[in-house]
Parts: structure tokens; C-alpha cells; sequence
């Protein structure tokens, strides 16, 4: 589903410029569920985010479905993004001015493909029957975490990228949300890719890969 | 994709009440101000259009003669030698309380549009319009005005003509003026078969004629001052965009990250602002109409006072006017939402969400708007410098305002920086501190409040040295003790003789209207006297001038005629009659824009012995003048309002003076509001933003109440800021308005006077707006429940 060959990136300009990882290579599979860890500032976020197209790496190919991501323009990246890719962030970053519901159906909306039984379905199996009228504001962190990975998931994506899922949650809630976007993800099928610096965390997921100087471990 | 899109970015108003109230009520008073003035200039404009197609000036050219009134016999020639010609007379004509304007008219042989629409409706209101006693026509109100008259034909209203005009037979009308056997002018209604007859001058046709030119610089101002009203409504609108996109910097990054193209956001952003602003605008004109019927009454009695034109009170207004309306408000909303749909374009999808990045990239804008305002006021140097005529004088009163608002944020930032460094309390560090953090939110509201100030200032400051300076000037000129006006001639005479034993001196006042240098003019006969040689404000004079204008060898001319075609002592200047008659001095006038002359009265009756004799001022021991005047009126009965004295005559002047500023006055608080409504909904909608700053000082110690009270001092304190600066922006505004603007305006030239007393006052109305706009806020933070404050640690905002 996600293939990454010989990436690479760095920050700065002339002298100033600081390689942040290069040589970077590896695959993730349809209904794999990989943990990308590493120390702070090892580019573990910045190698998500070239993975989503929201940046563009200075070498080497990412490739969804087959797709490299540099041969796409912005707009073809963003629909790939929309179509393809279920994004959960270490912040949320739900719609503050749309309630849950409408949060977690928001992506599959924008890609066209809102299946509301789908969508009560999913707020079901994450535990907020009852809680799709409130607002971001009016949720606990876990809440809308979970809200969060519905909205992920809600469009069926075939990846799902997650940076630092419960890295703003407390550890029992973060166990809890971690244990059911690993339940969904098994559920659907879709390849994940998730960025955590918890080492406990890391080891619950079946493949491991460690960003260590700029290096794949 | 897009209704998805669409509806996410719309819901943020839906939550945001206060700021989506904002957006419409700027944009929407905005429109108002703008089309409310436009469509008053509109009105006016019609009714000038409609008085010249009344008069035939506007299809059609008209025969003068330039020595005045016509012989009727010329008219019989001429059409005789097959000229295509209908007479016209046109006078005002007197009633018991003020005057109306007569036009006569001779229905056989006038052109279409000449005569009132339906005159030929029934075969008995023609021969009744035709034959004595005649029949008079006008509009309905007019009708209504002159219902009580005594001695009137007839009257029919029609619906067409405008309020203060009345349309008679020619011969009726020559009756009724005292005009018998003239006419005013001849209508061509064809082609001209040959040369001009000798002593005739053709007009060619004019749209609008002599009054729209005539009346242009009034309806100018009124449109410079709406387009002021309407740039700081937009400040409204630009920070309420501004603030709107600010706070959905996190919902456009989360919505590109989940797939929607930054092209599209950008076309759903503009047509979110189109739809709000297509709404705003559909209030905005309607607040507009609401704006003009209130202002029009007063604008048309300024016209009337200041032009003798006759505008109607009541508003009739074209489908182009609204969509005009609605234009402004879409134009005006892409003006105010452009920078910051600029920013979203030039923004990385990864850039940081918080304020803090907003706040640097306005440190950088800080520095672009510094340049800016440097620029503009070079180009507002050069314009005063260089500059000529009424559009670079407003060019020159755009730039300053517009460079002294740029200049508003830096200006303010040093300041706060210089006040930090020297605080050594914590609280108050942090006070400054958080002052500077705020003034992006702020700024544009207090750039509105800086321009309505400084408008505030500067018209201020021109009203008050203008009054001054017309106050002086009419003690100075009104130095009669009695203005008397005869109701005919052989009683004017008498008049002369039974007050000749009874008072120093009387002299005559005698006036006709002629052109000259093809623009209306005054023509007056003056005496050889001291009353004029002692007291006449004149500005430029040769050594004898009283005597050569007494002796008939020279002319006095008003400023406002010497500066429209820059004539001064030692030139000549052509009157009907007289060519190249020499220039002997120049005198000033203010509160009237029209032309004047002045020449010997011996003169005055030999050039033009239709003149009529009847005005007489009379010189007499002030003590003496009230029983003369009892005495005038008993002896020869005339009317209350034929004998006046002094201070009568300088009530009514300043009266009119004052009138003429009323709609500016009423431009200038509108505008004040809008601006202190700018701060109160900048204020309110920052402090919503405001709690992550405010809950950790107050997690630290401070009470509600107390970061209340530095919420309202920080206001009060910008408020005072902005006055202060706005003081020397005003005076260079007042400067600008007396020395650039009125002189190619009206052709008045007036010193500038300082009213500080003025600025005090208004500074307290500047604190008080500021203190009104922070007092809710402050409440609102004062009365906050605890918990609203603790969920600041609990969240990510």
C-alpha cells in the first residue's frame, strides 16, 4: 500500500542545512500495522508528513497504491489525501465549529463517499453514541481523539498515517484509544503506519521501525 | 467536496455570533454611508438634469443676448426670417413668504420636453393655460405651498416639474415678473438657417447645465466624506476577515491535510466572503435609503440657501442605484478579505496554527505598512506642494489619512516598547507586554478610530476658523444699520426721498444676473461711499480703487471669481456691455460659490437700465435704527421681512453658513460611530481569543475583577494613544481642507485657527468610545465562572 524508496530530507539553506534522515526505504502492506519510532527530533513527524504529501522529500519516492506522490501535483496530492489516506493527529485538529458527528463524517464527505450507517456505526464502536451533538470544546481529550480516528476511518481508506495518536492522552486512555484504532484498522483492512516515542506503545503493534540518525533501523 | 467544505468553513460564524454580527454590520453601515450619499448626489443630479430639459438647455441650444433680457419683437423677426425658435421667459417671482421660479413658455412652438407632459390632455386645460387669467403648473407640492397665495392664477399640479417651479403661458409669466414684451431666451428647436443675429449669442446644448457645475464641488465633498464613512466600515470588515481567517488558521491546515486543494479553499473562502457580502450589501442599501431621506431635507435647503437650486425632498431611485449599492459592498469586502486570502495562499500546510505565527507575519506587515505610509506621505507632500484642483486635493486628503492609518501600528508599537522598558513591576511588564500582543487584533480598529478622529479634527478645525473667520467677516461687510427692499419703484423712490432728511446716508443696492467669462454672475451698482471704503474685506486692490470704481474706470471682482480664472488687479475682465473692463480689486466672500461684480452704480444703471431699484441699505445712529424701521413700515407698509436690521441679516447668514455644514456634521458622527463600533466588536471578538493569556495571570494571582480593570485601562489607554496622534493628522487634514480643498471647491481662501477646547472634547468622547467598547468585555471577563478559565490548561486552544 505505502512504499517509501531511498527518501530523503533535510532543513536549512548552504551551510546552514541539516540532513535529517536520508537513505530511508520500506514498504507497508494492506492490513499491516507498522510503529515508527525515534528519539525527538529524529524526523519521525517529517517522514509522516512526506508519506501524506504534505511535504515533498528532497530525494527518493513515496508511493501509495503504486502512485509517487512527486509526480502529483498539489491538487492530485489532495485528493489522494481525501480519497486515500485516513490522518490522525497527536492534537486532534477536529473542525472546532462542527460538532462530533459531523467531525467524524467530515473526510468521507469531502471524498464523496458519507455512508451514514457507516458513520453511526463507527461512533458507536467508539463509544460516543449519544455525544455527536456536542462540540470539540465540550469533549474530553480522549473523546476527541476518538472522534479523531472516526473521522480517519470513515471514508475507508486504504492507509492510515498517525502521528503520536495518544501522545496528548493520559496512558489508560491512550491504551484505550490505541486499542481501537488497531481493532478498526484490523477491521477495514488498511495498511497503518503509526509515529509514536513510546517504546511500550511501539511493541504493541506487530512491525517496528526505528529512526535513529537519520537512519532506518 | 465542496458543500462539505463549504458548510465546515460557514459554521465557524454560527459559533462566532459577535464577529459574523460584525462582518455584516461593518460592511453593511459601509454600503449605507457610501450609498446613502450617492444616492442623495443621485437625486440631485436628476433634479438638475430635469431643470435643464425643462428650460430646453438640455436637447436644446438656446439664443441670448448678452446685454440681458431680450426685446419680444426679435422673436417675431426671427421667426418671420424662418428661424426655428419658441420664447422663454424665466424669473423668480416673489410671494408673501419667499419666492418660487416662474418659467413662461409659449406651447405652439415649444419643443417636446419644453412644455409639462400631459398640458395637451384636454382641450380646456390648454385654453385655460393659454388665456387670462391663465393656468399655472407644478408639482404637487408646490401646488400645495402656494395654495394661499393671493393674487395667482390658477394653479394645476403636475406631476414632472420640479418643487419650486412654476410653468405659465409666456404671457402670463411676462405679467407676473413685471417683464412685459421680454423674453429671457429663445429655444432652437431646429437647424439654424443662417449667421446668428446680431447681438444674439447661441448656447449650445448642455446636460445638466449651469447648476450641476455649479453645484459639482458641493456633491464632490459629499462623496469624499462617504467614501471616508466607507473606508472605516471597511476597517470593521477587514478585521473582522481578518480575525475570522485568523482563527480558522487550524481548520484550513486539518482541511488540506485531509484533501482539500488550497485553490479550492481559497474560491470557497472568496465565495463565503461574496455570499456574506452580497448579503451585508442587500442591508446596507437599504440602511442607505434610510441615510439619504434623512439627510436629503437638509441637502437640498443647503442647495437651495447656497445654489438657489431646487432639489426634491423625497427620493426616487433606479435599479442601477441598489445593484450600484450591492457592487460596493462585493468590491468592498474583496478590498477588505484580499490580504488576508493572500496570506492563506502563501501559507505552508505544515506552518505552525497558532497566533504567534500570525503575530510575526504581522511584525513583517508592521514593517510594509511603515514603508507604505512613508510613500503615501510623499505623495501627499508633492500633491500639496504641486498638486492643482479639487481631485488632487482629495488625491492629497486620501493619501495623508490612508499613510497616518498605515503609520498607526508602528507608531503605537514603539510606543508600547519605550513604556515596557521603562516599567520595573511585573504586572505592569506583563501589561505593556500583552498590550503589544494584542495590537494586531486591535489595529485595524484603532486605525478607524484614528481616521474618524482626525476627520473629526480636521473638518472640525475648517467649521470653526471658517466661522471665525465668516463671523468677522460679516461685521465686518454688514456694517448697515437697516437693509430695506421697496415693492415697487415709484415706491422705492419716495422711499429714497422720505428717508434722505432721516438718516446719514442711503445707499442703493442694486443687483442684476448676467454671465461673465461664460459662468453665472452678480452684477452690483455701488455707491461712492465711506461705508464701503472703510469696511469692504478686500484681499487685493490697487491704491485708488474706490475712486476708479465710483468714477466707472474699474471693476471689483470676489475671490471666487479671481481664483476660478485667476484674475487680479492690473487685469480686465469682460461684462455685457463693457469689455475689458480693468480689475481694481478683489474682495472676499465667503457662502457663496457664485461669481461676483462690482461696479460704479452710475454705471450699473447705463449698462443695464432694467436693473431693478428697489434694495437700499440705510446709514443711521445705531440707537436711531429700531423706531426708523417701525417708522418704515408704518409709513409705507411694507412687509416685516422688506425692513431688516443688522443683526437680522447676520442671523440669517450664519444660519445658511451653518447649514451648509449640517450634512458634514451628521457625515462626521456617523462616521465617529462606526468607528467606536469597530473597537467595542474588535474588542469583543479578541476576547474570546484573549483567555489563554489572561487564564495564567490569573492562575498566578490576579483576580477577575482586577484583570478586568487593566482590560478597560489597556482600552482607554490605546484610545488616549490614538487621540494624541490623531491631533497633528487633523490639523494637517484642517490645512489641507482650508488651503487646498476650499480654494478649488468654492474658491475661499481662509486662514486656519486652533480650537484646542474642541480636541479636549473630544478626546473624553474618544475615551469614552474606548471605555464603552472594553466596558462589556470586561464585564463579561470580570463575571467569568472559574471553570471557563481552568478549561484553558485543560485544552489546546
Amino acid at each position: 500500500m505505502l512504499s517509501v524508496t531511498d527518501l530523503a530530507k533535510s532543513y536549512g539553506q548552504g551551510d546552514a542545512r541539516v540532513a535529517l534522515f536520508e537513505g530511508v526505504s520500506f514498504d507497508v502492506a494492506a492490513g499491516e500495522a507498522v510503529a515508527l519510532t525515534g528519539e525527538s527530533g529524529s524526523g519521525k513527524s517529517t517522514l509522516l508528513h512526506l508519506c501524506a504529501g504534505l511535504d515533498l522529500p528532497d530525494a527518493g519516492q513515496v508511493r501509495i497504491g503504486g502512485r509517487d506522490l512527486a509526480a502529483l501535483s498539489e491538487r492530485g496530492r489532495a485528493g489522494l489525501r481525501r480519497g486515500q489516506i485516513g490522518l490522525v493527529f497527536q492534537h486532534f485538529n477536529l473542525v472546532p465549529s462542527l460538532n462530533a458527528a459531523d467531525n467524524l463524517a467530515f473526510q468521507a464527505r469531502l471524498a464523496g463517499r458519507h455512508d451514514p450507517a457507516h458513520c453511526a456505526d463507527l461512533m458507536a464502536r467508539l463509544g460516543l453514541s449519544g455525544l455527536g451533538g456536542r462540540y470539540p470544546e465540550q469533549l474530553s481529550g480522549g473523546q476527541q481523539q476518538r472522534v479523531a480516528i472516526g473521522r480517519a476511518l470513515a471514508a475507508r481508506p486504504g492507509l492510515i498515517l498517525a502521528d503520536e495518536p495518544t501522545g496528548n492522552l493520559d496512558e489508560a486512555t491512550g491504551d484505550a484509544v490505541l486499542d481501537l484504532l488497531l481493532d478498526l484498522v484490523a477491521d477495514t483492512g488498511a495498511a497503518l503506519l503509526m509515529v509514536t516515542h513510546s517504546e511500550r506503545l511501539a511493541t504493541r503493534l506487530p512491525r517496528r521501525l526505528h529512526l535513529h540518525s537519520g537512519r532506518l533501523g | 467536496m465542496y458543500r462539505a467544505a463549504l458548510s465546515a468553513l460557514l459554521s465557524h460564524w454560527w459559533r462566532h455570533k459577535v464577529q459574523l454580527a460584525s462582518l455584516l454590520l461593518g460592511l453593511a453601515l459601509a454600503t449605507a454611508l457610501w450609498s446613502g450619499v450617492q444616492a442623495i448626489n443621485a437625486q440631485a443630479r436628476d433634479s438638475y438634469d430635469r431643470a435643464a430639459q425643462m428650460l430646453g438647455q438640455g436637447r436644446y441650444a438656446r439664443l441670448v443676448s448678452p446685454e440681458g433680457p431680450m426685446d419680444q419683437a426679435r422673436f417675431a423677426a426671427l421667426r418671420r426670417a424662418g428661424w426655428p425658435v419658441s420664447p422663454l421667459i424665466e424669473g423668480r417671482l416673489r410671494l408673501s413668504d419667499g419666492s418660487v421660479r416662474l418659467i413662461g413658455i409659449e406651447p405652439l412652438t415649444a419643443p417636446q420636453g419644453v412644455a409639462p407632459e400631459g398640458l395637451e390632455a384636454t382641450a380646456s386645460d390648454f385654453a385655460d393655460f393659454l388665456r387670462p387669467p391663465g393656468l399655472l403648473l407644478a408639482a404637487p407640492e408646490t401646488v400645495e405651498a402656494l395654495r394661499d397665495e393671493p393674487g395667482l392664477p390658477p394653479l394645476r399640479a403636475v406631476e414632472g416639474i420640479l418643487p419650486g417651479v412654476v410653468v405659465a403661458d409666456i404671457g402670463i409669466a411676462q405679467g407676473l415678473l413685471g417683464m412685459g414684451g421680454q423674453l429671457s431666451a429663445l429655444i432652437v428647436t431646429g437647424d439654424v438657417p443662417g449667421e446668428v443675429a446680431p447681438g444674439l449669442r447661441l448656447l449650445p446644448p448642455q446636460s445638466g447645465g449651469d447648476m450641476a457645475r455649479l453645484t459639482d464641488s458641493f456633491h464632490l465633498n459629499l462623496t469624499a466624506f462617504g467614501l471616508l464613512s466607507f473606508a472605516v466600515g471597511l476597517f470593521i470588515v477587514h478585521a473582522a476577515i481578518g480575525l475570522g481567517f485568523e482563527q480558522r488558521r487550524a481548520m484550513f491546515r486539518t482541511l488540506r491535510a485531509l484533501g482539500l486543494p488550497l485553490r479550492d479553499l481559497c474560491l470557497l473562502l472568496a465565495a463565503e466572503v461574496a455570499i456574506l457580502a452580497v448579503l451585508a450589501g442587500l442591508i446596507g442599501v437599504a440602511l442607505g435609503y434610510v441615510v439619504a431621506a434623512a439627510l436629503l431635507p437638509d441637502v437640498a435647503a443647503t442647495l437651495r440657501g447656497l445654489y438657489g437650486a431646487e432639489v426634491s425632498g423625497s427620493l426616487s431611485l433606479s435599479p442601477a442605484w441598489w445593484l450600484g449599492g450591492i457592487a460596493i459592498a462585493l468590491a468592498g469586502a474583496a478590498v477588505a478579505a484580499g490580504q488576508s486570502l493572500w496570506r492563506l495562499w502563501r501559507l505552508p500546510i505544515l506552518a505552525p496554527a497558532q497566533p504567534r505565527a500570525w503575530a510575526r507575519a504581522s511584525d513583517k506587515a508592521r514593517r510594509v505598512q511603515l514603508a507604505g505610509a512613508a510613500l503615501l506621505f510623499l505623495v501627499a507632500l508633492g500633491l500639496g506642494i504641486w498638486g492643482q484642483g479639487l481631485v488632487a486635493g482629495f488625491a492629497l486628503l486620501g493619501a495623508l489619512l490612508l499613510g497616518a492609518a498605515l503609520a498607526l501600528p508602528p507608531l503605537l508599537a514603539l510606543v508600547l516598547r519605550l513604556a515596557a522598558r521603562s516599567a520595573r513591576r511585573p504586572l505592569a511588564q506583563w501589561f505593556w507586554a500583552d498590550t503589544r500582543q494584542q495590537l494586531p487584533g486591535l489595529s485595524l480598529a484603532l486605525m478607524a478610530l484614528l481616521l474618524a478622529l482626525a476627520a473629526n479634527i480636521g473638518v472640525g478645525t475648517m467649521v470653526a476658523s471658517f466661522r471665525a473667520t465668516f463671523t468677522g467677516w460679516l461685521d465686518q461687510r454688514l456694517v448697515a444699520e437697516l437693509y430695506v427692499t421697496a415693492e415697487t419703484e415709484p415706491q422705492a423712490a419716495e422711499l429714497r426721498e422720505w428717508l434722505a432728511p432721516r438718516s446719514e446716508a442711503v445707499l442703493p443696492v442694486w443687483s442684476v444676473d448676467r454671465p461673465v467669462m461664460g459662468a453665472p454672475t452678480r452684477i452690483y451698482g455701488v455707491a461712492d461711499h465711506a461705508t464701503y471704503r472703510d469696511n469692504w474685506p478686500l484681499i487685493a486692490a490697487q491704491p485708488d480703487v474706490w475712486q476708479a470704481v465710483a468714477q466707472g474706470r474699474g471693476a471689483l471682482i470676489n475671490e471666487q471669481m479671481a481664483r476660478r480664472n485667476d484674475l487680479w488687479p492690473g487685469d480686465a475682465v469682460d461684462i455685457p456691455g463693457r469689455a475689458g473692463m480693468p480689475v481694481v480689486g478683489v474682495y472676499s466672500d465667503y457662502g457663496n460659490p457664485q461669481g461676483q461684480v462690482m461696479i460704479g452704480v452710475d454705471l450699473l444703471v447705463a449698462l443695464y437700465p432694467d436693473v431693478p431699484r428697489l434694495r437700499h441699505v440705510v446709514r443711521v445712529a445705531p440707537t436711531d435704527a429700531p423706531a426708523l424701521a417701525v417708522a418704515l413700515r408704518d409709513e409705507f407698509g411694507l412687509p416685516d421681512d422688506n425692513v431688516t436690521d443688522q443683526a437680522s441679516v447676520k442671523a440669517f447668514s450664519l444660519r445658511v453658513f451653518e447649514r451648509t455644514f449640517t450634512v458634514t456634521a451628521a457625515l462626521n458622527v456617523l462616521t465617529l460611530g462606526v468607528a467606536g463600533l469597530a473597537l467595542l466588536l474588535s474588542l469583543l471578538t479578541l476576547a474570546q481569543m484573549r483567555l489563554p493569556q489572561l487564564a495564567p495571570v490569573w492562575a498566578l494571582g490576579l483576580t477577575r475583577a482586577g484583570l478586568a480593570r487593566l482590560e478597560l485601562a489597556r482600552a482607554l489607554m490605546l484610545a488616549a494613544l490614538v487621540m494624541v496622534l490623531a491631533v497633528p493628522v487633523g490639523l494637517v487634514l484642517a490645512w489641507a481642507l482650508l488651503s487646498v480643498v476650499n480654494v478649488a471647491a468654492f474658491g475661499w481662501q481662509l486662514p486656519m485657527q486652533v480650537f484646542p477646547a474642541d480636541w479636549l472634547r473630544l478626546a473624553v468622547l474618544a475615551l469614552l468610545a474606548g471605555g464603552l467598547a472594553a466596558l462589556w468585555p470586561a464585564w463579561r471577563l470580570a463575571r467569568m465562572a472559574p471553570a471557563d478559565l481552568v478549561k484553558v490548561f485543560a485544552h489546546e486552544r
